[in-house]
């Protein structure tokens, strides 16, 4: 059986020679915030691109490191007090352990330290660290004279960060709604955050959220999909495919037009995929911030709108079946 | 990568590798789906227990192999039927010294309970473990804390199927009895004692959560729900009863997201200790609701309020009786009851055996009614 070499599925092709190091144009220094000497990865070019390296490191990046860094030593550091010091009970426990906001009764106030208080320190490093590496998203663009759709697109993810952390924890009254600093513990504060307001899922933003980020990855698998099954006739090449449409474009165009009677164009498709993913935290931040602001059940608001139905039947088990004849004690 | 003689080897002998990798592949898979199967539990051979309408998801699924066993500690069971009077016999606080419970029983019955009693609780030391080694003559004295708490305990059996027959009777009789807790241990299984704060270097929520306890069953989730609710009595309920209600969190009675996560700790542990998922009582679309929840919702409310009564009137009260080794590990406070100390993982106690028809000196607090 042959093995045709379009088939694999990492990249089949690597050149590697000297590495690029980029322009140093428009009198901007671009070339003296490049750190790193670049070198060559076979491994990662199986991936992506081989060469790894320069990187650029400007005072955002210098900002962002270092506030991003103050934060995980203080939420590590707050978990690894809160077993004693103990670095056993630490990598034991590190999946349980979290830095948690102040409790309820502090409201907006600043919390002693040990109930809250290096939550808000730490949580304000974050802040910075997370809005400075924004900036650098922006400013990198720039620099490139690229469009701003990656800074848009990570300013959607941070809207949800702000959403979750900043805002809705102002509009509340408390710090203390906040997202708690922990692999568990967060999980747990989703699910409690569902519950509490009546199960989420009546949320109409909830619902738009879901199918931007399910939308994401179908949209994500049918167009990865489609590229990697033209490329034998140059498909991969989706940018000249853009201005000078090919062989490869007719037949993925086709092949979607006779699935579904409707196919995006090379260019297209890109803008589907980008406004799916962008939206899908801008809604679920819309849905977040309404929640326990403006609804404080969403079953019973579903029920007031006249979307959630009432079922036929009886609840119990008894009118189904009994616990005898589960167990087999019974036929 | 690769070196260049692996590379050119393979050129010089171009081999069909197809063959030979479906061929690893399907005994490699096959061999972990059994192994999942054998493990894990065989997903083909499933029931589920239906609790609402078609449509909802309301069932409990359970592996048969877990479903159709038997508790193994039923057949350890001991039961003996009553010696109905004839009227007349005259009575065990007229036979014994200082009998202040069961003193209505017939010379007969009373032996009979005693009996029991052992065979539920001291099967190993026997009579000694309550009366210590003395002669029958000293039998009447209240020298050892077992017989102290043994008696509180009576009074409490008496109470939980006098007081609470709609908990424990709620779909048939079951009642409950010494062995319902202690299965032939002098301590029973599933007690529990206070462990919270677990973080001793943080202060309020952030001291009572976020360690792996056996009162957070293993979770993130606060190890303080079972002593906050089935103890101190606090609010389980957290739920906006309307659309809109005015509040912060945390503040005149606006449930807190950490409120919920004590709320969600505490069905955590109901659901592990009935061997139940959370639609066994409530239709999980709309949690607070009781016109969509089931009946077994009622019966468990009932029960929360029953392990209130059992912790505050009968077993913390006897903190000062235990010797220390029965008190707990870090507060040294008396041990606890909560559903699984009955329970034990299932349903009903016991899979739903009726301990209680052969025993009416323990089915009430005045003088037994034999039928």
């Amino acid at each position: 059986m042959a093995y045709p070499e379009y088939q694999n599925i990492f990249t089949q092709v690597q050149v590697q020679g000297t590495p690029e190091w980029g322009m140093d144009d428009a009198g901007n220094n671009m070339m003296e915030e490049r750190v790193g000497k670049p070198f060559f990865s076979t491994l990662a070019g199986l991936f992506g691109n081989g060469q790894i390296g320069p990187y650029y490191w400007g005072w955002t990046s210098m900002v962002a490191f270092g506030t991003g860094l103050a934060w995980f030593f203080i939420v590590g550091f707050n978990m690894l007090a809160q077993v004693g010091w103990s670095i056993p009970q630490f990598i034991r426990q590190l999946f349980w352990l979290a830095l948690e906001p102040p409790s309820p009764e502090y409201g907006l106030t600043m919390p002693p330290l040990n109930d809250g208080g290096w939550y808000i320190i730490a949580s304000f490093f974050l802040l910075v660290s997370v809005m400075t590496w924004l900036l650098r998203a922006y400013l990198l663009a720039e620099q490139h004279k690229m469009g701003k759709h990656i800074f848009w697109g990570f300013a959607a993810a941070v809207w949800l960060f702000l959403v979750l952390g900043l805002f809705r924890p102002i509009l509340m009254g408390s710090w203390s709604e906040a997202v708690p600093y922990g692999i568990f513990p967060h999980l747990d504060w989703t699910t409690a955050f569902s519950i509490r307001y009546g199960n989420l899922y009546y949320n109409p933003f909830h619902c738009l959220s879901i199918v931007f980020l399910y939308g994401s990855v179908l949209l994500f698998c049918m167009h990865g999909g489609t590229i990697l099954a033209v490329t034998r006739y140059g498909g991969d090449r989706e940018l000249e495919q853009i201005y000078d449409r090919g062989t490869a474009t007719e037949r993925a165009a086709l092949f979607w037009r006779w699935t579904m009677g409707f196919n995006a164009t090379m260019e297209g498709i890109h803008r589907w995929a980008w406004w799916f993913a962008v939206l899908t935290p801008i809604t679920g931040g819309i849905g977040i911030l309404l929640t326990g602001t403006v609804v404080d059940n969403w079953f019973i608001w579903a029920q007031e709108h006249n979307f959630a139905p009432m079922y036929d039947g009886s609840y119990g088990y008894a009118d189904y079946g009994s616990y005898e004849a589960f167990i087999g004690k019974e036929n | 990568m690769l070196p260049k003689w692996f590379n050119k080897w393979n050129q010089d002998n171009p081999t069909n590798i197809f063959g030979p990798a479906i061929l690893v592949g399907v005994a490699g898979a096959a061999v972990f789906i059994a192994a999942m199967v054998v493990s894990w539990g065989n997903p083909a051979q499933t029931s589920s227990l239906q609790t609402g309408p078609r449509g909802t998801g309301m069932s409990v699924p359970e592996f048969n192999v877990v479903r159709m066993a038997a508790d193994p500690t039923i057949e350890d069971y001991y039961t003996e039927a009553p010696y109905v009077p004839e009227g007349g016999e005259d009575l065990a606080r007229d036979i014994y010294e200082n009998v202040q419970v069961l003193g209505d029983l017939t010379e007969d019955n009373f032996n009979r309970v005693m009996n029991a009693i052992t065979q539920w609780v001291s099967p190993e030391q026997g009579c000694a473990y309550c009366h210590g080694d003395g002669d029958l003559e000293t039998y009447g004295e209240d020298t050892l804390y077992t017989k102290v708490v043994s008696r509180r305990m009576i009074q409490m059996t008496q109470a939980i199927n006098e007081d609470w027959d709609a908990h424990v009777n709620a779909v048939a009789e079951v009642g409950v009895n010494c062995y319902t807790c202690h299965r032939g241990e002098n301590v029973p299984s599933d007690i529990w004692f206070k462990v919270s704060p677990v973080n001793a270097s943080a202060a309020g929520w952030s001291a009572n959560q976020n360690q792996a306890t056996s009162l957070s069953q293993s979770t993130s989730l606060p190890s303080d729900a079972l002593e906050k609710y089935l103890l101190e009595g606090e609010t389980i309920a957290v739920h906006s009863l309307e659309s809109r209600e005015a509040g912060v969190a945390g503040v005149d009675g606006y449930a807190s997201i950490q409120d919920t996560e004590r709320t969600y700790s505490l069905m955590n542990y109901f659901s592990n200790s009935l061997g139940v998922n959370c639609v066994f009582c409530h239709n999980s679309r709309a949690f607070y609701d009781g016109s969509q929840n089931t009946p077994q919702w009622g019966t468990a409310s009932l029960g929360i309020l029953m392990v209130q009564e059992l912790n505050t009137e009968y077993l913390v009260p006897l903190q000062d009786t235990y010797p220390p080794e029965r008190l707990g590990p870090i507060f040294a406070d008396a041990p606890k009851a909560a559903c699984k100390t009955c329970h034990k993982g299932y349903q009903r106690p016991m899979q739903g055996m009726n301990v209680i028809a052969d025993w009416p000196e323990l089915a009430t607090t005045e003088a037994p009614v034999y039928e």
